[in-house]
């Protein structure tokens, strides 16, 4: 008998929560977009477990392409923060409110 | 209560994957350091990967590894060293107020109630993916076997789509790290070339 | 008879189109002409149908023209009511303004807005026979508001003169207040009676409870004295003097002023029903004949005196009416507009040969140079003051006799009225006439000359009118004269017959004895001399302080309340609420805008306080 799929839900929410209060708490662009990641992993996880529990290849082939979009985020994403911090000294969003009201 | 019916390898091997989990989870958000912080994730990536194992997941267990602990990890490093941001961040300070306690509530308040909401329904959704027979995980063949045949009959069309998308996302990637050359630069690589 | 009557009432309107569409191709000559001629065949046609009337055993005609207002219950037709009540007002309105349109041909010479003042007459008597030929409230209201009208432009005709458009304003601005007392007389009216017709309301006339025939007899009464100009909306005719002369002597003395009477006499089977409202209308007159009196013989300016005659002398016509002596009432209105008509073209006359001064204290001696002018003005002036046998003593005297019947109190203030009239008159006569020259500076050390035979013709028409004129209603001959024609209309014979002959000739005596006293007062005072501060007391010269009155207590209030309107309400409440909400908008906006900071923390932040209500609420509903 496996461990319920309970567990591993619990588990994949407080890394969500984790990984969202760090996105929420963290200046640096870096350190935010691995939180992201975070959440993905946290997503993938649930996925994978409700594959288990229903019986469902879907959730697997899911979480195949959820993988396949991360990577290509990642990419496009930090070539963004390349392309912004390129002459700052810093990456700290808070710079980043030219864009205020 | 640890109810004991059920096998203790299992029990040890989710402790294991939470344990690598959460820890590695509070090392990204809490080092200072942006190189800790990537290498805690790479534990966070890990202990999923176990996870993804105990769940009869192996072929997204290996792709785990390789893919985001092997390849995205390291475009991480690779951008934290280029812009040289590899030592010691401030985060002591948070210049916006209020945003701490908030985000906090706001966490807590999302996680718990999305545990909640499983608990009150009994931890499965009911929800099968659209396409019926040929879909369902069957114990005796392979994983890789079975995750083929469904990406390549059923969900072929999302698997070019995706295909797709990373030709764009790479093509992306060249022309944002491009560096503008000046025109000195532009003329010196025109001679070179003719 | 429809159409000579239809004629008779739009011929004027004719004329009036006539100038307004060809005035500028005319010359001065010819719009005076044209002018003159449609009134005079206007006249023609009163005669005409008067005659006509005469020949039929009912007289009261209805000529219908055509459907006005028709909405409900409320049929109001643009009609005529051709009775012998308002053949006479057509009558002597055609026929004195005919007189006086000839007058203005010559007087008028040289205005650089001739054109608009004959357009603006002939407008007057259109509305004016449009007033006294309606045949239900409401065409009477649009006459009565168009005299009004005309009588505003009229008076403002010099309009570049302050005093003058002033002076226009406040005729108007009066005569609208009394407006509102035909207007609720009207809508109670036709309340009660469901029809504003006057056959109409006169048959159902006594359905009329006594308070409302009291209510409705006030608000008329209000009416008539916004327009006739008694006590309390009098003050506006003696600065209605700034118009030209000819428009003093046709609006303010014949014809307009005689509309408010004309009103309350057409309503008289209304008045019958509440003899409070009689009272109230007889004390009025009484009053106002008496006060307008006094302020008389204290003026300085020719126009100013007649001005005050005139508002004295409708109050006599008013105190008829008050006491039911309607045909008495007319026959002083018409005999009024004869002899004061001739006052004031005569006035017009000499302050025509003395370069337009109109001081009193300027004038003096101007009998050998004005022979026409002073002949016919002496006569004007023995009729006034009640001298026999010209037409004011019997008119006065047929009303006083009628007051002495009804009223003792109010006689004695007739009879001293009269005193005050035989006396300020003469004043005038002696100051203007008689005494030593005094018009040598005015007059640039040249002579006064007489006037056109344009203006002394209509003098002298107006003069033989006024020596005859009593033969309209002698009192012996009650049944066959004015009062017997009128009798249809009003069902009334004059009490005069039920008087013994020893009480009316002793009335008459006295009516000869007062008017002999002021005479004979005037003469010595004033003979010697042209200014007594004593006998022309500011309180007099200043119209009691009427004027002054009003504007502290209504004028002044009204100001400030007007000021703090555009102050306090206007910039503060208005503004500050419109401004106020514009600002309230912007400000919340500026607060608003705040949540836009640009950082992207603060977005994700909401991002996930947004997400935590979503399942907050989800677990509150499943659970």
């Amino acid at each position: 008998m496996n461990v319920p799929a309970a567990w591993y839900l619990v588990l994949a929410a407080i890394l969500f929560g984790i990984g969202g209060f760090g996105f929420l708490t963290r200046r640096s662009a870096l350190i935010m977009f691995m939180c992201v990641e975070l959440m993905l992993n946290a997503v993938n996880l649930t996925f994978v477990t409700f594959a288990r529990t229903l019986g469902d290849i879907g959730g697997q082939a899911t979480v195949f392409f959820v993988m396949v979009v991360a990577a290509a985020e990642v990419t496009v994403g930090l070539g963004i923060v390349v392309a912004v911090f390129r002459r700052r000294t810093s990456t700290s969003v808070d710079e980043l409110s030219e864009l205020k009201g | 209560m640890i109810a004991v019916s059920y096998a203790w390898p299992s029990i040890l091997v989710f402790a294991a994957a939470a344990l690598l989990v959460v820890v590695g989870a509070l090392g990204v958000i809490g080092y200072k350091n942006p190189v800790h912080s990537a290498l805690s994730l790479i534990m966070t990536l890990f202990g999923v990967a176990v996870a993804f194992v105990a769940q009869q997941a192996d072929f997204l267990a290996a792709v785990q590894i390789i893919v985001y602990a092997g390849a995205i990890v390291v475009l991480f490093l690779f951008v934290i060293m280029f812009l040289g941001v590899d030592h010691k961040q401030h985060v002591d300070v948070e210049p916006l107020i209020g945003q701490r306690p908030l985000a906090a509530i706001g966490v807590v308040l999302t996680v718990g109630g999305l545990i909640a909401l499983m608990a009150e329904s009994h931890w499965v959704t009911g929800v099968k993916s659209v396409v019926t027979s040929g879909t369902s995980l069957q114990s005796g063949t392979a994983n890789v076997h079975q995750l083929g045949t469904a990406v390549f009959t059923t969900y072929l069309f999302a698997f070019e789509a995706t295909a797709a998308l990373l030709v764009i996302a790479v093509v992306g990637a060249v022309l944002l790290a491009r560096r503008e050359r000046s025109p000195h630069e532009a003329a010196a690589s025109d001679e070179v070339d003719a | 008879m429809a159409h000579v009557t239809t004629l008779l009432l739009l011929l004027p309107l004719l004329g009036f189109a006539f100038v307004l569409l060809n005035g500028k191709n005319m010359n001065e000559s010819q719009i005076g002409y044209v002018a003159t001629g449609v009134v005079g065949l206007s006249f023609v046609a009163s005669v005409v149908t008067f005659v006509l009337l005469l020949h039929r055993s009912d007289r009261q005609v209805t000529v219908h023209l055509f459907n006005w207002i028709d909405v409900g219950t409320l049929h109001v037709p643009a009609a005529m009511l051709v009775d012998p009540l308002s053949i006479t007002m057509c009558l002597f309105v055609t026929g004195i303004s005919t007189l006086i349109h000839l007058y203005s041909i010559s007087y008028m010479h040289g205005e650089k807005d001739y054109k608009k003042f004959f357009l603006y007459l002939n407008l007057f008597v259109f509305s004016m026979l449009t007033l006294v030929l309606a045949n239900n409230l409401v065409f009477t209201f649009v006459g009565w508001e168009g005299v009004g009208v005309c009588s505003y432009w009229l008076v403002s005709y010099y309009f570049d003169r302050d005093s003058a458009s002033s002076a226009g304003k406040k005729a108007f601005i009066y005569n609208r207040v009394g407006d509102v007392g035909l207007l609720l007389a009207m809508f109670l009216l036709f309340s009660r009676t469901g029809t504003l017709n006057y056959l109409g309301v006169f048959q159902k006339a006594g359905s009329l409870s006594p308070t409302v025939a009291t209510l409705v007899v006030l608000a008329l009464l209000l009416a008539a004295t916004g327009k006739s100009a008694q006590i309390p909306l009098f003050n506006w005719l003696p600065d209605a003097m700034e118009g030209p002369t000819p428009v003093s002597a046709l609006i303010h003395a014949a014809t307009m002023v005689t509309a408010g009477v004309y009103l309350l006499v057409r309503m008289s089977p209304v008045l019958a029903l509440s003899s409070s409202g009689r009272l109230t209308i007889a004390i009025i007159g009484g009053v106002t004949a008496f006060v307008a009196a006094t302020i008389a013989t204290s003026q300085k300016d020719i126009k100013k005196v007649l001005a005050f005659s005139t508002v004295s002398q409708i109050g006599y016509m008013v105190l008829a009416v008050g006491v039911g002596a309607y045909a008495a009432a007319i026959f002083l209105m018409v005999s009024h507009a004869f002899f004061k008509a001739l006052l004031f073209l005569g006035s017009g006359s000499v302050i025509h040969s003395l370069n337009g001064e109109q001081d009193l204290r300027k004038m003096g001696a101007l009998q050998r140079f004005l022979p026409l002018t002073f002949p016919t003005f002496l006569i004007g002036w023995l009729t006034i003051s009640g001298i026999p046998p010209f037409a004011g003593f019997w008119s006065k005297g047929d009303v006083l006799t009628n007051v002495f019947a009804h009223d003792k109190p109010l006689w004695v203030l007739g009879v001293v009225t009269a005193i005050l009239t035989a006396y300020y008159m003469s004043r005038l006569f002696v100051l203007t006439f008689r005494g030593t020259e005094r018009f040598r500076e005015v007059t640039h050390g040249h002579d006064p000359h007489e006037s056109a035979w344009l203006m002394t013709l209509p003098l002298v028409v107006l003069a033989v009118l006024s020596v005859l004129g009593g033969v309209l209603d002698l009192p012996w001959i009650h049944h066959n004269s004015l009062a017997g024609f009128l009798s249809s209309t009003f069902g009334y014979v004059a009490p005069i017959g039920a008087q013994s002959t020893l009480s009316q000739w002793g009335l008459a005596i006295v009516d000869v004895a007062a008017a002999l006293v002021g005479l004979a007062a005037a003469f010595s005072i004033w003979r010697s001399r042209s200014e007594d501060e004593r006998l022309t007391p500011p309180f007099l010269e200043h119209v009691w302080y009427w004027d002054d009155f009003y504007d502290a207590t209504i004028g002044r209030p009204l100001e400030r309340v007007a000021h703090f309107s555009d102050t306090v309400v206007e910039e503060e409440v208005i503004d500050g609420a419109v401004m106020g909400i514009a600002g309230g908008i912007h400000r919340s906006a500026e607060g608003v805008r705040k949540i836009q900071s640009g950082f992207v923390r603060h977005y994700a932040l909401a991002m996930a306080l947004g997400i935590a209500v979503i399942v907050v609420y989800l677990v509150a509903r499943a659970g």
